[in-house]
């Protein structure tokens, strides 16, 4: 499995708050939240945000509400994978229960900036930033998170097992 | 190696004789909540599964509490989801908002958690239960239905960091200010993926209000789950409140810690967390003028009853400042109907504030007392992100009863001192 995209970027400790605000949570359609994505902390990311794009950020992203409606509408906006120095432990769960890609590289999250072109190999775990000629090992995912993303979530995981 | 007090009640819910740090299991589950948020998305993967069932009737306690009394046709929609699903499978404790409370006071009140228990929760506050000695987590929406399906949650062990309590904190110094000062210390992310257990013999100074607002807030540290040693509080509480049956665990005296801290609460002051995170904290001698515009006493942190009783001592006889808006939400009806009785609600009407019925609105920015653009408010509740209560442009403080109803009176960041108190 690989992700290739244009990164978007941001900083430390962003909450599931600016990821999809409150106030939009008296709905649970992916499309409609993803059309409210990171609305409190950068409002045009939803013109930029092609499908396969990367999200970067740094350390502690997604934490606060435990709303799962936050990796839902970053998977909805087309993000393909979300790369950060550490995850909040809810946001790190249900990511993979929804089969959102995530990657924790302290490294990768520090020196890729905001437009480079990225590749990952969720096979060994490998960042390729094409823009720069880097490299970065992140964790590769064990066999059974893949078979969740891959099923599209934890809920289908169970179905066919 | 020995066992922390949460890798003892895991072990016990994983049939295994002993965990440890990072190790994975599955464990079966005493209780899984969901909220009118959380559980339409919940009911929603369920219903993608081959099992239609829930594992147990009465272990599953849906609460909607976050946008009711209904603030809107969707979230009304949301709201008839659950209660449909909860008719559907004949869940004993749905609670409709007549009975309900804001779920993390509401659980507890109503019995249905007690020491020993493991508890999941699709609400990220769940984590306010280990103040009974019990541990309990947030999940997300998929965890729940999983749950709400198998009676059973897969965890990653925890490592551990303990806070030995010691001696007594001052008059206006609460369990609020406590948890405050700890996420001041390590930071939003200092116990990230841990748990937070206190021990020490300040805990007995601690009443159990204290100690749920605490637990409660051990998420905006990060940590996995905030737990508390059972006390004679605790089984007072536990008897006065449950049936149920409970089991008491502690740490073995081998147990791991990769941090221990040991903090004299004697030494502790009112504390407040400025925009816009949780860890932005000053004592009430560092806040300078911070002019607000609004109050906010309540939620599943601070609107139990001793929050409220704390909040009419300091506003009894007085008048909030002019312009000001005092909003006061009693966490459940039990308190609500309390704080009736001992003339609390007189008292925070007649100092011009208004109270609410029990609901999460304005704690979450969903409804009842949202912000404009420039605002600020000092709030009794746990998250000041960016937006958190309205427009992005407003600001959150957050702070402890007492300080809250000083700062309606003053009409800026003060201490009860500033009111002569």
């Amino acid at each position: 499995m690989k992700a290739c995209g244009t990164v978007h970027k941001y900083g430390d400790n962003v909450d599931t708050d600016v990821i999809i605000p409150a106030r939009y949570l008296n709905s649970s359609d992916p499309a409609e939240l993803a059309k409210k994505c990171m609305e409190d902390i950068d409002a045009d990311f939803v013109n930029r945000v092609k499908p396969g794009d990367i999200m970067v950020a740094n350390k502690n992203f997604g934490c606060g509400s435990s709303r799962e409606h936050a990796p839902i509408a970053i998977k909805a906006s087309g993000i393909s994978c979300v790369i950060a120095e550490t995850f909040a432990r809810i946001f790190y769960r249900n990511a993979i229960n929804i089969g959102l890609p995530i990657i924790e590289c302290p490294e990768a999250a520090k020196e890729i900036e905001a437009g480079d072109e990225v590749e990952i190999d969720f096979d060994n775990g490998m960042i390729y930033d094409k823009t720069k000629g880097t490299q970065y090992k992140g964790q590769a995912f064990p066999a059974f998170m893949q078979k969740i993303i891959k099923a599209e979530g934890l809920i289908n995981y169970i179905n066919q097992k | 190696m020995g066992m922390t007090m949460t890798q003892k009640i895991l072990a016990a819910h994983a049939g295994l004789d002993h965990v440890s740090a990072g190790q994975l299991i599955e464990a079966d589950l005493d209780l899984v909540l969901g909220n009118d948020v959380t559980a339409p998305v919940a009911i929603h993967e369920m219903d993608k599964m081959n099992t239609k069932t829930v594992f147990d009737k009465d272990k599953i306690a849906l609460v909607p509490d976050h946008f009711t009394p209904n603030k809107d046709i969707k979230s009304a929609e949301h709201c008839k989801c659950v209660r449909n699903f909860a008719k559907e499978n004949d869940i004993t404790n749905y609670f409709e908002i007549g009975e309900m409370g804001i779920e993390h006071a509401l659980l507890p009140e109503k019995g249905l958690v007690v020491a020993g228990d493991v508890v999941i929760g699709a609400d990220s506050h769940t984590c306010t239960y280990g103040a009974l000695g019990a541990f309990s987590t947030g999940v997300g929406s998929t965890d729940m239905a999983a749950g709400m399906a198998t009676g059973k949650a897969w965890f990653k062990v925890p490592s551990a960091i303990k806070f030995v309590l010691t001696g007594k904190p001052s008059k206006w110094v609460s369990g609020k200010d406590i948890i405050l000062h700890i996420i001041g210390m390590i930071g939003v992310d200092g116990a990230l993926y841990k748990s937070m257990e206190f021990v020490g013999d300040g805990i007995a100074n601690l009443t159990m209000d204290d100690r749920f607002s605490m637990a409660n807030m051990a998420i905006e540290a990060g940590a996995k789950n905030g737990i508390f040693p059972v006390d004679e509080q605790t089984i007072a509480y536990m008897k006065e409140h449950s049936t149920k049956t409970f089991a008491t665990y502690e740490a073995d005296a081998d147990a791991e810690y990769e941090e221990v801290y040991t903090i004299d609460l004697s030494t502790l002051k009112s504390t407040v967390a400025f925009p816009h995170l949780p860890e932005n904290t000053k004592t009430i001698d560092e806040v300078g003028e911070v002019v607000i515009d609004q109050v906010v006493i309540g939620s599943c942190t601070n609107g139990r009853i001793e929050d409220l009783r704390i909040a009419a001592k300091v506003l009894e006889g007085r008048k909030v400042a002019k312009g000001m808006r005092l909003i006061v939400f009693p966490a459940t009806q039990a308190v609500y109907l309390q704080a009736m009785e001992e003339g609390l609600l007189a008292t925070f009407i007649k100092a011009g504030g208004v109270v609410s019925t029990p609901t999460c609105g304005p704690c979450l920015g969903g409804h009842m007392g949202i912000l404009a653009a420039g605002e600020r408010a000092v709030a009794t509740t746990n998250r000041n992100f960016v937006g958190r209560m309205g427009h992005v442009d407003s600001e959150v403080y957050l702070a402890s009863p007492a300080v809250a109803a000083a700062s309606a009176v003053t009409g800026k960041i003060s201490g009860p001192e500033e009111l002569g108190l």
